[in-house]
């Protein structure tokens, strides 16, 4: 069993596991990290951003100008921004027969997988996650292909090139496998290929494999992952959480004797408390309205901002904020909100019970009907004549680079009265800001990351108690920023594995069985005998029969009867076929029980010898010697068939046979 | 012997009071929990007592299933679960948990409330019962216990409909519910996959009707109230308020924006508004079409159809009223019947099926004069009109489902007794496969013939594997393995790791026999003629000449030695061991016949 480890990105994974003939792909994460490289893309012209410097070497040759611009000390490239894909080269995609995806945040990469590989499987996903799914595809779609940038920047990526930049980008990997954003015509075919499944159903792959999803706790529908045959079981752990926020609980017990635990997708941000960041993103934002300024929140059209909104929604009354507009601007953001309502059976308990009587689980329901909370497509139409300050603005996309939140930090980043609230815990915000800096609106950076923290994970695994952990290598050691935290890593025995990108890891489990059906004809027609006390075995010689990789045993056909008078055609037709196995034989033969059996069947003239061994017992007139020691006996005789037959049933009488 | 039983306490030969009892593999399960429309005395509940005796029915009851929220499914269960008593888990799907408590309580209503029916269940008790209940999703094994699990699949009957199967393990039984095989405008069509039940137990309502096409059914109905509305006459429809109102909702609210009409549509409040709720947030059990288009527009919310007051009746002009209950046997539906039955303009279209005694059967019979509550006579001058809406599979959507699952047998209950002969003989004689249809405490008994699950050390399998996939025919090839039975614990090992995990010996039994050969050769070019004889003979065996003289015949070993007496006679040993018996013992009778003379 092998795992080969597609991506870098601990919360954005790609491993492809193959396992018993099956090659299963976990997840497909897109690092979008790699667009903080690029700069801006405004939606209207910005001066401010045209106007930059081209960025020159040190010895002032400026003939990478045009590619890259300068900002602040920063360097950016100047093109449509790009990611950074998976691994595509370890392992032929086309082999992968299925894709488990556990939450919509690692379903990124998908088209790039299924649409050029040449991968012809199934995708397992929960309904929500590939609605919701859907809806942050387009959103990026939509976001990346209404502000059509004539520029293509490919020079930089030169490796000789590259060698010369300044930091990150002189340090950014695989540059040249870095691509654009896919269409809508490929997420919709990469969609087509997925299919709906729900917490704890079990999916059979081709006899050989049973995969089932599990709550995991972090999103609408997210799931980790059982893969297991009969004898061996892998969990996949994938962005899961403990906390109680909107969806439904974690389901831990089913992860229980796991011979490998694979864990991803743990909190980005380990010291952070997500309770207490919400307290502050509350009262920062309470306050910048209050002085009149407005702020902005970079956001996911979905997950988290439902949980926001509803602590906006108990907050704002006493808070005193009834009168001031919440705007949610994002080309999903109707149907976000829309389907959240719909998906009683995901949430958590309370939100289940709500439904029951039947009302809106989420208070947002109510929040846009009283007006309260509005939502437009983009900042274009309707949204310019509703417009009030001041306001809070919820926006994508939270790296800053495109979205109409870009327009926003444009708008406001120049007064120290309005304040951008970072809640999203995918993007460094320092990095986010550099292309806009200098900056005089306020920065609160409260990262809201509700997956596993260490303290939680040491505990899942000492309840679960899985023989293996696999984890990504950036868990085994402290997070390089604070180096002395040791308690900031998985400390498990015996230690995790760890993986990085490109790295082909052999799994550390044997299988030693597998599950065979006995027909019950067979079943009927064998004869245990108890060995020791609670112990029986019975011989079997069957038939197997192996269709679909599930095997069964079915009774011996009855010998057919030899059609006496048939002459014989050939010599070699009497070779007895030597595949005919015949059973081991175990036990002893007790010597003097032997000789009076040897004597009731009719043989005399028996003499017995004692040997260093054992004995010889003599058949005088047979000419024949039987040697009997602990774990053997042998019979010398001349070759008379008849004699040696009825010497070696007498034999087998006092063995067991195996 | 194992076997499944099953015995229905309800829904045998007869449509309402579903209760079906199933064991199998020593589980018992109870499907449904119904009572009776037609009764209001004992009968109108299953008769529990049948399950035990004196013993406690959460002792004897691994579980109940609930396969939908409709009363003849789930109007006894607060009876049975607080009444006579059971405290084990009751599955039902989520929608139908929602639902269900608030038909319950309106059930609770009109008989206690309006009838005044004393040792009827309370409101409290439908809250203890809902609180056992389990809500299930869609395909998902519910793992009841270590042995029995449960899935639903989609049934398409009404919000939340389920077909379930339960699962001991590799015995199973299906039981479907109530259940529509082709999608209508809110829901979609049933559908199970090919899981090869023992046993499929299906309702059979519409036993020996093939349904003309629903849209022509939807066009007549359209057709119907769009004609009663232009000549200026009111249009009333009893429905229940979940279900097929719904349906016909959609149908009319589409029909009126098409047709851009303008009289106005009302459904009568309470239930029906709070139910298009149910249905607007259980949008993800709905069809297709209503799923991928709510962002845009949800379906149920209805733009032409606007909740009723009752003095809307009175109101001049055209309009649609739909007003609960669906059998005109009380309540506002049976009060606006009686302020528009005198005047033919009117029209009354009955969706659904009534049952008799009510108002509702008494019109579709034909009666037009009605005695109601003093004295007084209603003359029904209104056009009455019935229409089949019921959300059921017909003759052909059984067969496909029959289909679709490949059972091994299958046990017809909710239909009536003659039309279930038809389809019984149907079924028998398209697919092979024995069809019952017990009547209510008549018990059906089926032998099951379960196959051994074991572990078969892989070392033994893939040595089987790697002597080629497919079996001769003519020449069978054999397993052998040694069955280790440790508790539960069944494993088929190769009989050397047999011996080895128990501890034991292997005892070897060797034979060595002599054969005489006149020959005055020496011993070494004896040993040379024995190989290349054998050599010739043998093709397939691997025979080999070793250094000290010996020969060997894959594991069997043919030395030859001098005769201590007879100068002239060469011996040649032969020996081997008890598993090489037959090539040794054939190998003796060879050499015994003697070696060709050497051709050169």
């Amino acid at each position: 069993m092998k795992l080969y480890c597609l991506s870098g990105h601990p919360t954005l994974p790609c491993n492809v596991l193959k396992f018993k003939s099956t090659t299963i792909m976990l997840d497909c994460g897109l690092d979008m990290t790699s667009t903080l490289n690029f700069l801006p893309l405004p939606l209207v012209q910005s001066p401010r951003l045209s106007n930059l410097p081209g960025w020159s070497l040190k010895d002032g040759n400026a003939f990478l100008d045009k590619e890259l611009k300068e900002c602040s000390g920063h360097v950016f490239v100047d093109s449509v921004p790009e990611f950074c894909l998976p691994e595509t080269e370890l392992i032929d995609l086309s082999t992968v027969d299925v894709i488990l995806i556990s939450n919509y945040h690692c379903m990124m990469a998908l088209p790039y997988i299924t649409e050029h590989t040449g991968f012809t499987g199934t995708v397992y996903a929960t309904e929500p996650t590939v609605q919701i799914g859907r809806l942050l595809m387009e959103e990026l779609v939509n976001f990346i292909e209404r502000v059509p940038k004539a520029q293509s920047a490919s020079l930089w990526k030169n490796k000789d090139i590259q060698r010369l930049l300044p930091s990150p980008l002189k340090d950014a990997v695989e540059v040249s496998t870095w691509r654009r954003c896919y269409t809508m015509q490929e997420v919709n075919s990469a969609l087509s290929k997925i299919q709906l499944v729900g917490y704890s159903q079990k999916i059979e792959l081709f006899g050989a494999v049973q995969v089932t999803p599990l709550s995991s706790g972090y999103a609408l529908g997210s799931s980790n992952w059982i893969i297991q045959s009969h004898y061996e079981k892998v969990s996949y752990v994938s962005g899961s959480s403990l906390l109680t926020t909107h969806p439904q609980p974690m389901d831990q017990a089913s992860l229980k004797n796991s011979d490998v635990l694979i864990l991803t997708g743990l909190t980005q941000i380990p010291t952070a408390n997500p309770d207490g960041m919400v307290g502050e993103f509350c009262s920062n934002l309470a306050l910048t309205v209050r002085n009149g300024g407005n702020v902005l929140v970079p956001c996911y059209p979905s997950g988290v901002i439902y949980d926001l909104l509803e602590c906006l929604y108990q907050y704002i009354d006493s808070a005193g904020l009834s009168n001031i507009p919440f705007y949610f601007i994002s080309p999903v953001a109707n149907s976000s909100l829309e389907f959240s309502q719909i998906f009683a059976e995901w949430l958590c308990h309370n939100k289940q019970t709500k439904v029951y009587l039947p009302e809106p689980p989420f208070p947002h329901a109510e929040l846009i009907q009283t007006n309260k909370l509005k939502h437009y497509p983009s900042l274009h139409g309707d949204f310019s004549s509703d417009f009030r300050q001041p306001c809070v603005v919820f926006t994508g996309h939270p790296s800053l680079r495109f979205g109409d939140v870009v327009h926003f930090m444009e708008l406001w980043g120049k007064s120290s009265l309005n304040t951008v609230i970072f809640t999203e815990p995918d993007f460094s915000y320092l990095e986010a800001l550099a292309p806009y800096q200098p900056l005089a609106m306020k920065c609160i950076y409260c990262p809201i990351d509700t997956r596993l923290n260490f303290i939680q994970v040491s505990k899942l695994l000492k309840e679960v108690q899985p023989l293996h952990v696999v984890c990504p290598e950036q868990y085994t050691q402290p997070p390089p920023a604070q180096s002395h935290r040791m308690d900031l890593m998985i400390d498990c025995q015996p230690p995790a594995m760890s993986y990085r990108r490109a790295e082909v890891l052999a799994l550390p489990f044997k299988r030693r069985y597998e599950k065979i059906e006995i027909m019950p004809e067979l079943a009927d027609a064998l004869v245990p005998m108890e060995i020791k006390p609670g112990i029986s075995l019975a011989t079997v010689s069957a038939v197997l029969h192996t269709k679909d990789n599930k095997h069964v045993l079915q009774p011996p056909p009855r010998p057919t009867q030899p059609t006496g008078g048939k002459k014989r055609k050939r010599a070699s037709d009497d070779i007895p076929d030597c595949k005919v196995l015949k059973p081991l034989l175990s036990g002893s033969i007790p010597v003097e029980q032997f000789v009076q059996t040897l004597e009731k069947h009719g043989f005399s003239d028996i003499k017995v010898e004692d040997t260093a061994k054992g004995h010889i017992v003599l058949l005088q007139e047979a000419e024949t010697l039987i040697q009997i020691e602990e774990d053997s006996t042998h019979i010398i005789c001349d070759n008379d068939e008849v004699l040696r037959v009825r010497l070696r049933d007498l034999v087998l009488k006092f063995l067991q046979k195996f | 012997m194992p076997e499944i039983r099953v015995t229905p306490l309800g829904a045998g030969q007869d449509v309402g009071r579903s209760c079906i009892l199933v064991s199998i593999a020593g589980k018992n399960v109870m499907l449904d929990c119904g009572m009776h429309m037609g009764f209001n005395d004992d009968r109108r509940f299953p008769d529990f007592s049948y399950i035990t005796r004196n013993g406690r029915l959460t002792d004897f009851l691994d579980c109940v299933i609930i396969s939908h929220f409709h009363l003849d499914h789930c109007g006894a269960l607060p009876y049975f679960s607080e009444m006579v008593g059971y405290d084990g888990p009751i599955y039902m799907t989520h929608p139908t948990q929602a639902i269900c408590p608030i038909l319950l309580e309106d059930y609770r209503k009109i008989a206690v409330d309006k009838k005044g029916e004393a040792n009827f269940f309370t409101s409290q008790m439908i809250k203890d019962c809902m609180k056992k209940v389990v809500a299930v999703h869609l395909h998902q094994t519910v793992q009841v216990d270590d042995e029995l699990e449960i899935k639903a699949y989609y049934a398409g009957h009404v919000l939340g409909a389920a077909m379930f199967q339960i699962k001991v393990g590799s015995e199973s039984v299906v039981y479907t519910g109530d259940y529509n095989m082709t999608p209508d405008r809110h829901l979609g069509a049933a559908w199970i996959d090919k899981c090869r039940p023992n046993l499929l137990i299906t309702e059979s309502t519409y036993a020996t009707t093939i349904r003309d096409s629903k849209r022509c059914r939807e066009r007549d109905f359209l057709k119907k109230v769009h004609e009663a509305v232009e000549r200026g006459g009111k249009v009333l429809i009893p429905v229940f308020a979940l279900g097929r109102a719904q349906e016909l909702c959609i149908l009319l609210e589409t029909f009126w924006e098409r047709m851009n009409l303008k009289a106005p549509i009302y459904f009568s409040t309470g239930l029906t508004e709070k139910a298009n709720h149910y249905y607007k947030l259980f949008i993800t059990w709905t069809n297709q079409k209503i799923r991928k288009t709510f962002v845009q527009r949800n379906m149920f919310e209805f733009k032409h159809i606007k909740a009723f007051d009752r003095a809307f009746a009175d109101n001049p002009g055209p309009m649609v009223v739909f007003a609960t209950p669906g059998m005109l046997h009380a309540g506002q539906s049976l009060q606006i019947f009686r302020k528009w039955a005198g005047n033919e303009k009117n029209m009354v279209i009955m969706p659904g099926y009534c049952v008799q005694g009510t108002v509702g059967h008494k019109i579709l019979s034909g009666q037009r004069k009605l005695e109601m509550e003093g004295r007084q006579v209603l003359e029904v001058k209104m056009q009455v009109e019935y229409m089949s809406f019921s959300a059921h599979a017909d003759a052909k959507g059984i067969m496909q489902l029959v289909g679709q699952a490949e059972p091994e047998s299958v046990l017809l209950v909710h239909g009536e007794a003659k039309k279930m002969e038809f389809l019984k003989q149907k079924i028998e004689q398209e697919f092979r496969v024995n069809c019952y249809m017990p009547a209510n405490g008549e018990t059906v008994t089926l032998p099951t013939s379960p196959s051994i699950p074991v572990g078969i050390s892989l070392g033994l399998l893939k040595r089987e594997m790697a002597q080629g996939l497919l079996p001769d025919v003519k020449k069978p090839r054999l397993l052998h393995g040694t069955l280790i039975m440790k508790d539960s614990n069944f494993r088929l090992v190769s009989s050397e790791q047999a011996l080895k995990e128990l501890g034991l010996a292997e005892h070897q039994l060797r034979f060595t026999c002599r054969v005489h050969l006149h020959d005055p050769r020496k011993e070494q070019e004896m040993a040379v003629r024995v190989y290349s004889h054998l050599k010739s003979v043998l093709k397939d065996h691997c025979v080999q000449h070793l250094p000290d003289g010996s020969v060997t015949v894959e594991s069997i070993l043919i030395q030859a030695a001098a005769h201590s007496e007879d100068p002239g006679t060469k011996v040649l040993l032969v020996s081997w061991t008890y598993q090489d018996e037959e090539l040794g013992s054939y190998l003796t009778s060879l050499l015994k016949k003697g070696l060709p003379q050497a051709s050169s």
